[in-house]
């Protein structure tokens, strides 16, 4: 990628469908309910939409979304696996001029619904128990490491051996999402603060990570408008400005099980992102002023704060540790919609927040937040973008 | 200790069938012999492990199964104390053991108490009938 497309797309509307855990709707109901509230907030008509970009693994199709919003023709369709990656298609599509105005959505059932793809469902049925033969696991399964967190915790070990980094410091990170979370009335999860203590009782799950290390799943829906800078500045609201969108991967990569890398105690994909990120918004991690990270594992945000630059590799546990340089006020506040502790695993959420951030309506705004950056697919495929106010 | 299995349920079996996976056969092949194999480039001679169609140093498509010695350091291990699947009984340790070839391998400790498992420690590979006609590669503390 290059500057070329610094600044040439914003963000005109966000719609949400509140997020819950058992939400008792169809993922096709919610993803039509988060797009029609996303045109209603860019102030555009429903048949001026003709993008539709989507999360690979959660929702109906875009074929399907538009039966149901009622859009003529699609100009652009497409899905994007991974994180927040769609939102790079979305962006090609309007700065390229292949459509006008592009919706990404995502609508997850992922805490009440069926399984997140049909396929996935489809394994699901006639596999059951030996599911998990199918899937990577060839290496892993028959030695009991299944999920996740197990997983993640096989690096987080290492990178407390590498750093001496300890659940005493990264422990901080949901105890400020927890205040955040307390501080917005839509929060699902966390209503009021927990303590460090709170969070090192905290059942641990597969040892280094605990329960409260593991976002829980939530249903919910979000679909963003994009269109072009031109067009934005003829819209209701003042444009979100789109400074830079990217990807990142790195050698030996397989999806938080990279094993076979020199270094397993890092995040080499999203240091990758964060390197062509800067680089096309033409700005510095100093120049940040809020950071909506992956908190789908905790011990993983310290390592997105050195693979992002916003620390030297090896310091991210110390920079949470106490809370203060995260917190509002701090140094570089994260995730100030308690995210996981708010809202649970929902990637698209981030960038929800982001808007808010820069519109100044978050439930814990920042002052003068000009700059915004959003991260996700920590121990993925990375993706990630700089949103600024226009 | 040693991971402990619920005799009543399927312990998850590698997926020898289907052609992403179909590479790692001979892997298993060898363990059913007793044998810990690797695949090795012919073109450079590097390791390849995961298994895979060919190698990304040299992009040669010819490569080889050897015996590995068996012998290796912990590189990083976790501990289970909720059992993610029925078939294993929590609490147990899954090791990430690293070969003096190279390649890191996922694996038990067998006769090893999870808590005296540690990064360095140096391990030796042993053979685990498991039942189910499945016989595992896992490791010991090297003497």
């Amino acid at each position: 990628m290059s500057e070329n497309i610094r600044d040439k797309a914003a963000i005109v509307g966000i719609g949400v469908v509140d997020f819950s855990t058992n939400i008792g709707r169809t993922e096709w109901y919610t993803a039509c309910q988060c797009i029609k509230r996303a045109v209603e907030d860019a102030g555009i008509e429903m048949n001026d939409i003709d993008a539709l970009v989507k999360h690979k693994d959660d929702g109906p199709d875009p074929s399907y979304v538009q039966k149901g919003i009622g859009v003529d023709n699609l100009l652009y369709h497409s899905e994007s696996k991974y994180g927040t990656s769609a939102m790079l298609d979305a962006v090609l599509a309007v700065t390229c001029g292949a459509a006008n105005y592009a919706i990404y959505y995502q609508p997850a059932h992922r805490a009440s619904g069926p399984p997140k793809s049909l396929s996935e469902y489809r394994v699901a049925r006639e596999l059951k128990d030996d599911m998990l033969d199918l899937v990577r696991y060839d290496f892993y399964s028959p030695f009991g490491l299944i999920d996740a967190p197990g997983y993640v915790a096989m690096n987080v070990r290492r990178y407390m051996y590498a750093y001496r980094a300890t659940p005493e410091q990264w422990g901080w990170v949901p105890v400020v999402l927890s205040e955040n979370a307390a501080r917005n009335p839509k929060s699902v999860f966390c209503k009021k603060p927990i303590t460090i203590k709170d969070y090192l009782d905290s059942k641990m799950i597969v040892d280094p990570i605990r329960q409260m290390d593991c976002a829980p799943k939530v249903d919910g829906a979000v679909a963003i408008v994009v269109t072009t800078v031109e067009k934005a500045r003829r819209l209701k609201h003042p444009p979100v400005l789109i400074s830079s969108v990217a990807m990142g991967t790195a050698p030996e990569g397989q999806v938080h099980t990279s094993y076979s890398r020199k270094n397993i105690a890092e995040l080499p994909e999203m240091a990758s992102m964060a390197k062509e990120l800067f680089r096309t918004a033409g700005v510095k991690p100093k120049h940040i002023k809020v950071a909506l990270l992956d908190d789908t594992f905790i011990p993983y945000v310290p390592m997105q704060l050195e693979a992002l630059g916003f620390c030297k590799k090896g310091e991210g546990a110390a920079f949470c540790e106490g809370g203060d340089r995260i917190r509002v006020g701090g140094d570089l506040p994260i995730n100030t919609s308690g995210g996981a502790m708010a809202e649970g695993k929902f990637d698209t959420a981030r960038i929800v927040e982001a808007v808010r951030q820069i519109r100044g309506t978050s439930p814990n705004q920042v002052k003068d937040a000009d700059f915004v950056l959003v991260a996700s697919g920590a121990g993925m495929p990375a993706d990630g973008m700089i949103l600024r106010r226009a | 200790m040693t991971i402990q299995y619920n005799p009543e349920k399927r312990i998850p079996h590698p997926a020898l069938w289907g052609v992403l996976y179909r590479s790692s056969t001979p892997f298993w092949e060898g363990a059913k012999q007793k044998e810990l194999r690797l695949q090795r480039c012919k073109g450079c001679g590097a390791f390849l492990h995961p298994p895979r169609p060919m190698c990304p140093h040299c992009l040669s498509a010819e490569s080889e199964w050897v015996r590995a010695k068996g012998k290796g350091k912990v590189y990083s291990w976790v501990t289970y104390h909720e059992s993610p699947n029925p078939a294993f009984k929590a609490p147990y340790a899954v090791v990430l053991v690293e070969l003096e070839e190279g390649p890191r391998i996922v694996s038990n400790m067998i006769d090893t108490k999870p808590e005296d498992i540690y990064i360095g420690m140096p391990v030796e590979v042993v053979f685990d009938d498991v039942g189910q006609d499945l016989i595992l590669p896992k490791f010991k503390k090297a003497g």
